[in-house]
C-alpha cells in the first residue's frame, strides 16, 4: 500500500525580484509504507517546499496529495486538510522545542491536545523519552540542554503519538559531524522499531544514502531521478545528479577521425572508444577522483600540479586544457609536483554537453 | 590630529599606563556628570522633604501625604495608570497579532500607521479630544445634541475616563511595537510544530505564541505603566477644569500656586517622593504579575510564518483597523487644523469661517511664540548633542572598559528612565536655584540640565547597542597594525558606531521638541518652550491660536520623524 502519494504537485511563488518562480514542478511520487525516503538537493531546489506541502503548511498551486487512502490536498476540488488534522510527526532543522515548557511538557503536548488521560500521557511520554535516551531529564528546561538533546526532544515529541508518517526537515544539519552520525543511526533504529514511513529532507548526500531505502535528487523544482541509493550512485541520470552524489571531475571532450581528445587539444588524445548517442561530436566525461589512474607511460599526457597528503589517500591535481582534475589514489606511486604522467580512466559516464532546462532556470535566478 | 595624539596620551612606551589613565579619566568624568545631573537632584528632593536646615523633620512629608486632596490625586493616578496599562496592553496585543499573524491586507502600510499615535504629542491629542468631546463645546457633542435633540452631551472627555481614553490612544503603540517585532523575530517552526502535533490555531496562540511573546508584552506594558503614572499633559489639559488631579498635575499646581516660594517647592518635593514610591510599587507589582523569563526565540531560516486565514472576518477586521486609525489619528489631526483655521472658537466648522490669520499670527506676530520655537530648537539641538556624547562615553565605559564600579554608572544613567519628568524637574530646581551658589532659575540653562539628565539614558542605550556589535577583534586588528589605543578608538570604533550616535541624536531631539512635563515647571518669562507656549495659550483660552500652534508643532515633529526613518533606513541598506 502506498503511504504518501503526490500527483502532479506544482507550487508557484510570486517573488519581488524574480517574478513568478516555480518552486516545485509537476511532482509525481509514490512513497511506500514503512519506507525511508529522502529528498536530496541543493538549497532552494524545492525539497523543503514539497515537505511543507505534505505537512499542510503550504497550499498547492496544482495537483493532489494523498496520505494512504485519504486525500489531504486536492487543488481541483479546493480540498485542504489543516496540518493539525493530518496526523503526522515532524522534526524541524532548528529543533523548535518550546523554551517555556519542560522536556516532559514538550513531549506531552501532542497527547494533551488529543485529551488523552493522565496515566496514558505519563506512560507514552516515559516510553518516548526512553526510546530517545532522554530518561531522567523530564523536568529540565530545553535551554539547559545541548543541541543533540534538544533534537532528541523534538524527535520524542514527533513519535509520541505513533504517527504513520514522520517528516524530517534537515534534522541533523545544526549538529556537529560526530553527533550527526550517532543521531542518524538512532533515527534508523527508531524506524526499525516503530516501522513508520519516513520522509527525510537533506542536502547531505552521505546522510541520504546512509538512511534511505529510496531517494530522489531534485533541482530547480524538478525531480531528476528516483532510485535506491546504490543504483543512483552507480548510474546517475545526468551531470547534475552525478555531481551532487560525490566528488566529481567533468571533462568536456570532442572527437574527430576516430580519436577522442579534450576540447582544443587534438594532439593529446585519450585512449577510449567514441561514445554513442552524441551526434554533435562533443560530450562531458564524468569521473570520480578515485576512478582515474596515474601512469608513467601512455594515457592522456599531463603533469602533476599539486600533491596533497590526506592520510587515507593522496590527492593529486593535474591540468587538462582548461579543466583541473582531482585524482585520489590510495597507494603512493612516488609522483611529485612537476613530474610528467599519464591518465587512464575507468567507468566513464558520458553526459550531453548541451545546456538543459534547469541550467537555464539556474542562470535566470542568478542573473537577476 | 594624528601627530597630536602621538605626543599626547597614547605613546607606545607608556601604552599600558596611559590606557589605564585614559579609561579612568573617562570613568571619573562620566560619574561626575551623572552625579551632578542625576544623583544630586534626586538627593536634593529627599533632603528637601525630610530636612529643614540640617534637622530631620517629618512634618511636611506627613502633612502632604495625609492631605485628603493629595490622597485623592494619588488614587486618580493609580486608577488611570491601571486602566491605561490594562486596556492599552490588550489593544496593542490584539493589533500586533492581527498585523503579525493574520492575512489582513496592507500589513506594511498599517504597521506604519499604527506607529503614528506614538509620535503624536499626547497633550496635543488631549487638546484635540477636548475640542471634539468637551461636554458643552465639543464639536462631536454639539453635532450629537443637535441631531438627536438630546440635552445631555454624548460623552464627557473632561473626566477620569476621558483621560484614560486619550492616554490609551497614544500609549498602546508601546505594546504594539514590542510585540510586533517579537512576532517577526520568532521562529515560525515553534508554532508549526504545535500545529503538526495536532493543536488548532487558537490552542497554539494560547499555549505557544502568547507565552513566548510574554517578555515583549511585559516590557511594553512597563513602558505604558511608567509613562502613564508620570504623565502630566493629558490630565492637566482635560482634568484641571473639573478639579480632577493626578500626582504630577497636583505637584505642578502646588508649585504654581505658591508661585515658586521655597515652601511650595518643598511641598512639591514631598509629593514627588510619594509619586516615586507609587511608581516603584507599581513596577514591583507588575513584575510580580507578569513574571517572565527571557527566551531565545530568534528564527533560524528566513521563512514566512503561517498566517491565519481570517476568511469572512477579513473585511470587518480591516474596517476595525482603519476605523481605529481614523478615530485616533485622523479625527484629532483634522480638528486641530480645522479649529486652527477658525476665525473664533465656537463658530461652526464651515468654509466661510475659515482663515489663515491664526497661523500667520503665531508664526510671525507673536514674539512669545517665536521665542518659544527658537528656545525649543536650541534646547533640542544642544540637549541632543550633549546627551549623545555623554551617553556614548558612558556606553563606551560600560561596554568596552573593565573598570570597577561601572555597574553604578549604568544604574545612574538608566535611573531617569523610571523617574517621572516632573520629579526630576523639582530636583533640578532645588539644586540649581542658588543652593550651591549657582542660580539658573528662569533661564533656559536649567531646562537644558534637566533634559540632559532625562535623555542621556536614550543616547546610552542607542550607542551601547551599536558598540556591542563592534567586535573587539576590530580594535585589536587596528592595534596590531601599529595604531595606538586612542587612534584605534578614533579611527575604527567611533566611525563604526556613528550611525547609532546619529539615531541617538534624533531619539533625543524629537521628544525634546514636543516636551511639556519638565519644562512646564522650569520655564521663566523668557524661556518658554514650544510645549509650554501651546499649553499657556490654551489655558489662557485662546483656543484657536493654541490649535494653530499645535498644527505647526505637529508638522515640525512629523518632519523630524520622517528624517529619522530615512536615516535609519539608509543604515540598514
Amino acid at each position: 500500500m502506498s503511504q504518501v502519494e503526490l500527483k502532479s504537485v506544482t507550487k508557484r511563488f510570486k517573488t519581488k525580484t524574480l517574478g513568478l518562480v516555480t518552486a516545485v514542478q509537476n511532482f509525481n511520487l509514490t512513497i511506500r509504507e514503512g519506507e525511508c525516503f529522502s529528498f536530496l538537493g541543493p538549497s532552494g531546489c524545492g525539497k523543503t517546499t514539497t515537505l511543507r506541502m505534505i505537512a499542510g503548511f503550504e497550499d498547492l498551486s496544482d495537483g493532489e496529495i494523498w496520505l494512504g487512502e485519504t486525500p489531504v490536498s486536492v487543488k481541483a476540488k479546493n480540498l485542504y486538510v489543516l496540518p493539525e488534522n493530518r496526523g503526522l510527526g515532524m522534526v524541524f532543522q532548528a529543533f523548535a522545542v518550546w523554551p517555556h515548557l519542560s522536556v516532559f511538557e514538550n513531549v506531552a503536548f501532542p497527547l494533551q491536545v488529543r485529551s488523552e488521560s493522565r496515566s496514558e500521557i505519563e506512560k507514552k511520554v516515559k516510553e518516548a523519552l526512553r526510546q530517545t535516551n532522554l530518561s531522567g531529564l523530564e523536568w529540565v528546561y530545553p535551554s539547559d540542554l545541548s543541541g543533540g538533546q534538544q533534537q532528541r526532544i523534538a524527535l520524542a515529541r514527533a513519535i509520541v503519538t505513533s504517527p504513520r508518517v514522520l517528516l524530517l526537515d534537515e534534522p541533523l544539519s545544526n549538529l556537529d559531524p560526530k553527533l550527526r552520525e550517532i543521531m542518524r543511526f538512532e533515527i534508523k533504529e527508531l524506524q526499525r522499531k516503530y516501522n513508520f514511513t519516513i520522509i527525510y529532507v537533506t542536502h547531505d548526500q552521505a546522510e541520504a544514502m546512509a538512511l534511505s531505502d529510496r531517494m530522489l535528487v531534485m533541482d530547480m523544482g524538478v525531480i531528476m531521478q528516483v532510485d535506491t541509493p546504490q543504483n543512483m550512485y552507480n548510474n546517475p541520470i545526468n551531470q547534475f545528479v552525478f555531481g551532487f552524489l560525490g566528488l566529481s571531475n567533468f571533462l568536456t571532450v570532442e572527437w574527430a577521425d576516430g580519436k577522442v581528445y579534450p576540447v582544443g587539444k587534438k594532439d593529446n588524445p585519450l585512449d577510449c572508444a567514441i561514445p554513442a548517442g552524441f551526434p554533435e561530436r562533443r560530450a562531458v566525461m564524468a569521473l570520480r577522483p578515485n576512478e582515474i589512474e596515474l601512469v608513467t607511460e601512455g594515457g592522456l599526457r599531463t603533469a602533476i600540479k599539486q600533491r596533497i597528503f590526506l592520510g587515507d589517500f593522496i590527492e593529486y591535481r593535474v591540468q587538462v586544457g582548461e579543466t583541473e582534475l582531482r585524482i585520489q589514489s590510495i597507494r603512493d606511486q612516488g609522483f611529485r609536483v612537476g613530474d610528467n604522467c599519464g591518465l587512464k580512466f575507468s567507468r566513464i559516464k558520458w553526459y550531453s554537453a548541451k545546456k538543459d532546462k534547469s541550467d537555464e532556470e539556474r542562470e535566470r535566478r542568478k542573473i537577476i | 590630529m594624528k601627530l597630536l595624539l602621538r605626543t599626547g596620551v597614547g605613546t607606545n612606551q607608556w601604552g599600558n599606563n596611559s590606557l589605564f589613565n585614559l579609561n579612568s579619566l573617562l570613568m571619573i568624568l562620566c560619574v561626575l556628570i551623572l552625579f551632578v545631573t542625576v544623583a544630586m537632584p534626586m538627593t536634593m528632593i529627599i533632603y528637601g522633604t525630610f530636612f529643614y536646615g540640617f534637622k530631620l523633620e517629618w512634618k511636611i512629608f506627613l502633612d502632604v501625604v495625609l492631605d485628603p486632596a493629595n490622597i485623592t490625586s494619588m488614587w486618580n493616578t493609580i486608577i488611570i495608570a491601571f486602566w491605561v496599562t490594562t486596556i492599552g496592553t490588550v489593544i496593542g496585543l490584539f493589533y500586533a497579532w492581527l498585523i503579525g499573524r493574520s492575512d489582513i491586507p496592507f500589513k506594511g502600510f498599517m504597521k506604519t500607521l499604527f506607529i503614528i499615535p506614538y509620535m503624536f504629542p499626547p497633550f496635543i491629542g488631549a487638546m484635540a479630544w477636548g475640542l471634539l468631546l468637551a461636554p458643552q463645546s465639543g464639536y462631536l457633542n454639539k453635532l450629537y445634541m443637535s441631531a438627536t435633540g438630546a440635552l445631555e452631551p454624548l460623552l464627557n472627555i473632561n473626566s477620569i475616563w476621558g483621560i484614560i481614553f486619550v492616554e490609551i490612544c497614544y500609549y498602546f503603540p508601546f505594546v504594539f511595537i514590542q510585540v510586533v517585532s517579537a512576532l517577526e523575530r520568532m521562529d515560525p517552526t515553534l508554532e508549526e510544530s504545535a500545529r503538526i502535533a495536532g493543536a488548532n490555531q487558537f490552542y497554539v496562540i494560547r499555549r505557544i505564541t502568547l507565552p513566548l511573546v510574554l517578555p515583549a508584552i511585559a516590557s511594553g506594558a512597563m513602558l505604558i505603566l511608567i509613562s502613564s503614572l508620570s504623565h502630566f499633559g493629558v490630565p492637566a489639559i482635560l482634568g484641571f477644569s473639573q478639579n480632577i488631579f493626578t500626582l504630577p498635575t497636583k505637584i505642578y499646581e502646588l508649585i504654581n500656586r505658591s508661585s515658586g516660594s521655597f515652601e511650595g517647592i518643598r511641598q512639591g518635593a514631598a509629593l514627588s517622593v510619594l509619586l516615586v514610591i507609587v511608581v516603584v510599587a507599581a513596577l514591583w507589582l507588575q513584575r510580580k504579575i507578569l513574571k517572565s523569563g527571557h527566551y531565545d526565540i530568534i528564527r533560524g531560516k528566513s521563512m514566512r510564518p503561517m498566517v491565519i486565514q481570517l476568511r469572512s472576518f477579513k473585511i470587518p477586521l480591516l474596517g476595525l483597523c482603519l476605523g481605529t486609525l481614523l478615530f485616533i489619528v485622523v479625527a484629532p489631526l483634522f480638528i486641530i487644523f480645522a479649529v486652527g483655521m477658525l476665525k473664533a472658537y465656537g463658530l461652526p466648522l464651515s468654509l466661510e469661517n475659515m482663515t489663515l490669520r491664526n497661523f500667520e499670527y503665531v508664526l510671525f506676530h507673536s514674539q512669545m511664540v517665536r521665542d518659544a520655537i527658537g528656545n525649543s530648537f536650541v534646547l533640542a539641538i544642544m540637549a541632543a548633542i550633549i546627551s549623545m556624547f555623554v551617553g556614548t562615553m558612558i556606553a563606551y565605559v560600560v561596554v568596552k572598559v573593565d573598570v570597577k564600579g561601572k555597574s553604578l554608572l549604568e544604574i545612574l544613567s538608566l535611573l531617569p528612565y523610571s523617574v517621572p519628568g516632573i520629579v526630576l524637574a523639582i530636583g533640578v530646581i532645588l539644586m540649581w536655584s542658588g543652593a550651591f551658589y549657582i542660580n539658573l532659575y528662569n533661564t533656559i540653562w536649567i531646562i537644558l540640565i534637566a533634559y540632559i539628565a532625562r535623555y542621556v539614558a536614550f543616547a546610552m542605550k542607542s550607542s551601547s547597542a551599536s558598540l556591542q556589535q563592534v567586535h573587539s577583534s576590530l580594535e585589536e586588528a587596528s592595534r596590531s597594525c601599529g595604531a595606538t589605543y586612542t587612534e584605534s578608538l578614533i579611527d575604527i570604533t567611533l566611525p563604526l558606531i556613528r550611525p547609532g550616535m546619529i539615531a541617538g541624536f534624533f531619539l533625543i531631539f524629537l521628544p525634546v521638541m514636543r516636551e511639556l512635563t519638565t519644562s512646564v515647571l522650569l520655564y521663566g518669562p523668557f524661556s518658554r518652550t514650544l510645549g509650554v507656549a501651546i499649553y499657556s495659550i490654551n489655558s489662557e483660552g485662546n483656543t484657536v491660536q493654541a490649535a494653530a500652534l499645535s498644527g505647526v508643532a505637529i508638522i515640525i515633529i512629523m518632519l523630524g520623524e520622517l528624517t529619522l526613518r530615512f536615516i535609519t533606513r539608509e543604515r540598514k541598506g
